[in-house]
């Protein structure tokens, strides 16, 4: 698609979106849709900020994100390694193949309980949460990274007499990147998703915590306040993460 | 021995070691935060015939919530897929939108769906309903943008009509990747119902689970959780196989 | 001349892959006895799938020989690339992550070169194989030759002594390869190394080579060495000579019956001798 049609499908993209916000406005503000269910994006957004400058939320905030931060190092570093050494064994990765295929098929939420019941109820099951769910996904696209590297890849490192780890730094790493970025930008959105799931279910505080604690309290302006936080916080990151991740294809694909 | 029979001996191998971390697991934890396999196999036993009424209940709570989820996912995401699939424009404008919304923790709009249906079942059915429609949506999408171009062709030169074309050529040639969208929307749609469950209800195998730690009650919990998990892993297998032998086909 | 005017050398070498999961073992090469002489050009051709990629392989040190010894230098060849063997593969192995410049400079940085010798040798290289102005460009901005170029660069940067070249040019347009073929030829003469090079093209073996060496149809082994007493400063002109076509008919002579083996038929009685 050339640069022209691509300008072309993104303003018709945003027009769609404000549109879309914008017609949720309005039916509040018409009380088509009663307050009590919803506010109105503006009031939302005027929420928030009267939040975030009050200072109230701020450490819910720090620490749902450093949860969050602890699941997404936990899970690149542990995800990657694991593919890694699973990769250089074959048959090991033939028996876990079910293993991984069936892992997002079952609702492993249900253990968050058992975890909490083990390590009581402190910011540890959450990040475990988080890495559970973000870990297997970097596993599988390293896996997969790893298969698409060329055969000659591999000559060409020992053609250069490079030593065993040099190699997987320095030839596997790249030559797997778009694969690890598919993994990288899964990893983002389920140690978020972990973490604030395990928060709305049950946690000591956090945003999620918070959130349900707004709703429980008929604080309708706070809930809405964090949740557009949340989604903010995510959609950002998501965009960051899409943007990089365009300019290094362009690089490699020449596109 | 030959090469299927060295893997199946591999992954029960792998079986073995997983059940024998458990064990180990719950030498070290003790009895007031884990059961052992035996144990929880037996009180899943106990589930199914003296306590069997209650858990029937909890059970038929979520099969429900989650069947009728299941098939608003299927229907709606269909729709929305088949719509911007076949309708260029549309699919560009909305592919990275559905993305998007793929990565959100929708769990975040939880307390929405509260405030618009109230708690209860239809709640649940929601919560389930905006976890599968998108990654339906996005597999059916994908499906027909996917059609060879050169198989609409031939329809066209055999004087195909709309009717016939859909039916032996368009369904056939979409099917592998529709189903899996289907088995990814399942699984989802499942995760969504329960975590509903967890967080917002007084009834049904996610409420059990959460109830059942309030009371300190690990028998309980360990003997759904691992039901729970036992049963989507039955499932997902027999969905799997299917999808397996369709992309044969293709 | 060196005292010892062989270079590298393959006594008796077999290469049979092991049976893998249900696929009987395949015997690929051999036996096969080689000298590659001192700064030599040697070619080898062959029909598909007869063992040439195997040969280069086991002379890099690759691949293990099933039997027999390989030797570089008068040193037996082992389980690593030798220091000194340079090898250009079929497949476009430039690094995409890496600009031209750093593709090149790779297995310098590698050994711990010195910056300032880095540069050189890489500038060097850079402007010998015509790259000087895309230096800061990726791979995946040239074409492919050019990208083929950037392996050549980056084997020249270590100055090899014998330099191993898997049909570099396999997947470039005829004109493409024809050009490519002087510009290897330019190659040799700057670095006076010594050259294998596994080709199907029998003109291409033919233009460029000292020596051409025929194989047989699998299991790859030597059916004759064809000399061809060209002069050191020919290029690809050198197809208008009078004893090119005698050289390539000579190859061809071999192939088309060998040719035919790998295809599962047999060769039928030439016509008219």
């Amino acid at each position: 698609m050339n640069h022209g049609a691509m300008n072309r499908v993104g303003t018709i993209r945003l027009i769609v979106i404000v549109g879309l916000v914008g017609t949720l406005e309005l039916l509040i503000r018409a009380d088509v849709i009663p307050r009590r269910t919803i506010l109105p994006p503006s009031e939302m957004a005027e929420a928030l900020a009267n939040l975030l400058a009050s200072g109230k939320a701020t450490q819910d905030i720090v620490q749902t994100l450093t949860c969050v931060a602890a699941a997404l190092v936990s899970s690149i570093i542990g995800g990657f390694g694991v593919g890694v050494l699973i990769h250089r064994v074959p048959r090991l990765r033939r028996a876990l193949d079910p293993f991984f295929a069936t892992y997002y098929a079952v609702p492993f939420f249900i253990f968050y309980p058992v975890l909490i019941a083990i390590f009581d109820l402190s910011l540890l099951p959450i990040i475990l949460m988080g890495f559970a769910f973000a870990v297997i996904a970097m596993t599988i696209a390293t896996l997969n990274g790893l298969d698409r590297v060329p055969k000659v890849m591999a000559k060409v490192a020992r053609v250069h007499r490079m030593a065993g780890f040099d190699t997987a730094l320095r030839m596997k790493l790249p030559a797997a990147a778009p694969h690890l970025f598919t993994g990288l930008k899964l990893c983002v959105a389920y140690s978020f998703i972990g973490v604030i799931a395990s928060e709305f279910i049950l946690a000591p505080s956090g945003l999620g915590h918070a959130i349900a604690y707004a709703y429980n309290d008929f604080d309708n302006r706070t809930m809405y306040a964090l949740m557009l936080f949340v989604l903010v916080v995510v959609i950002t990151a998501n965009m960051i993460l899409h943007g990089w991740e365009q300019r290094l294809l362009r690089r490699w694909q020449g596109r | 021995m030959n090469a299927t029979a060295k893997r199946s001996f591999d992954i029960l191998l792998v079986l073995v070691a997983l059940f024998v971390a458990w064990q180990a697991l719950y030498h070290v934890v003790g009895d007031t935060a884990l059961t052992s396999p035996l144990q929880t196999f037996a009180y899943i036993g106990e589930l199914f015939t003296t306590k069997s009424e209650r858990f029937a209940a909890h059970a038929w709570e979520t099969g429900r919530a989650f069947l009728l989820a299941l098939a608003l996912s299927y229907a709606i995401g269909m729709s929305i897929g088949i719509l911007l699939g076949a309708h260029r424009l549309s699919g560009a404008v909305g592919e990275p939108i559905l993305v998007a919304l793929y990565s959100l923790p929708k769990v975040t709009l939880y307390p929405v769906i509260l405030l618009v249906f109230g708690l209860g079942l239809s709640a649940k059915v929601a919560f389930g309903a905006i976890h599968g429609v998108i990654p339906v949506a996005i597999f059916v999408m994908n499906a027909i943008r996917h059609i060879k171009p050169a198989y609409l062709k031939t329809a066209r030169t055999m004087n195909l009509s709309p009717w016939q074309t859909v039916a032996t050529v368009i369904v056939p040639a979409t099917m592998p990747e529709i189903v899996t969208g289907l088995r990814v929307g399942f699984s989802v749609t499942l995760l969504g119902v329960l975590i509903g469950e967890m967080f917002a209800s007084k009834q049904g195998l996610g409420f059990m689970v959460m109830n059942a730690i309030n009371l300190a009650d690990v028998e309980t919990m360990m003997a759904v959780a691992v039901l729970l998990f036992a049963a989507a892993a039955i499932a997902n297998g027999f969905l799997l196989w299917l999808d397996h032998r369709l992309h044969r086909r293709v | 001349m060196a005292p010892n005017p062989v270079h590298a050398r393959l006594s008796g070498v077999t290469r049979v892959y092991a049976a893998v999961a249900g696929y009987r073992p395949v015997h690929a090469l051999g036996p096969v006895d080689l000298e590659l002489r001192h700064g030599e050009f040697f070619s080898v051709v062959g029909p598909s799938g007869c063992g040439k990629s195997t040969l280069l392989e086991v002379m890099a040190g690759l691949q293990p020989p099933s039997e027999g010894t390989v030797e570089f230098e008068g040193k037996k060849v082992a389980g690593e690339v030798p220091d000194g063997v340079g090898v250009v593969f079929q497949e476009d192995a430039s690094f995409p992550w890496l600009t031209v410049w750093d593709n090149a400079a790779f297995g310098l940085r590698r050994a711990g070169m010195d910056g300032a010798e880095i540069e050189r040798r890489v500038g060097d290289a850079l402007a010998f194989m015509g790259l000087k102005d895309f230096q800061q460009a990726y791979p995946a901005q040239l074409s492919g030759g050019m990208r083929q170029r950037v392996c050549i660069a980056r084997t020249l940067v270590l100055q090899p002594r014998l330099i191993l070249l898997d049909e570099p040019f396999g997947a470039l347009d005829a004109q493409t390869r024809l050009l490519m073929g002087d510009e290897v030829l330019r190659l040799w003469r700057r670095t006076g190394a010594t050259i294998l090079l596994i080709t199907h093209a029998l003109d291409e073996a033919a233009m460029l080579s000292d020596r051409v060496g025929v194989m047989s149809a699998r299991p790859g082994r030597f059916l004759d060495l064809v000399e061809t007493n060209w002069p050191k400063d020919r290029d690809s002109t050198i197809v208008s000579q009078a004893g090119f076509g005698a050289v390539t008919a000579r190859l061809w002579h071999h192939l088309r019956g060998e040719s035919m083996k790998a295809m599962g038929q047999s060769a039928p009685a030439p016509a008219g001798a």
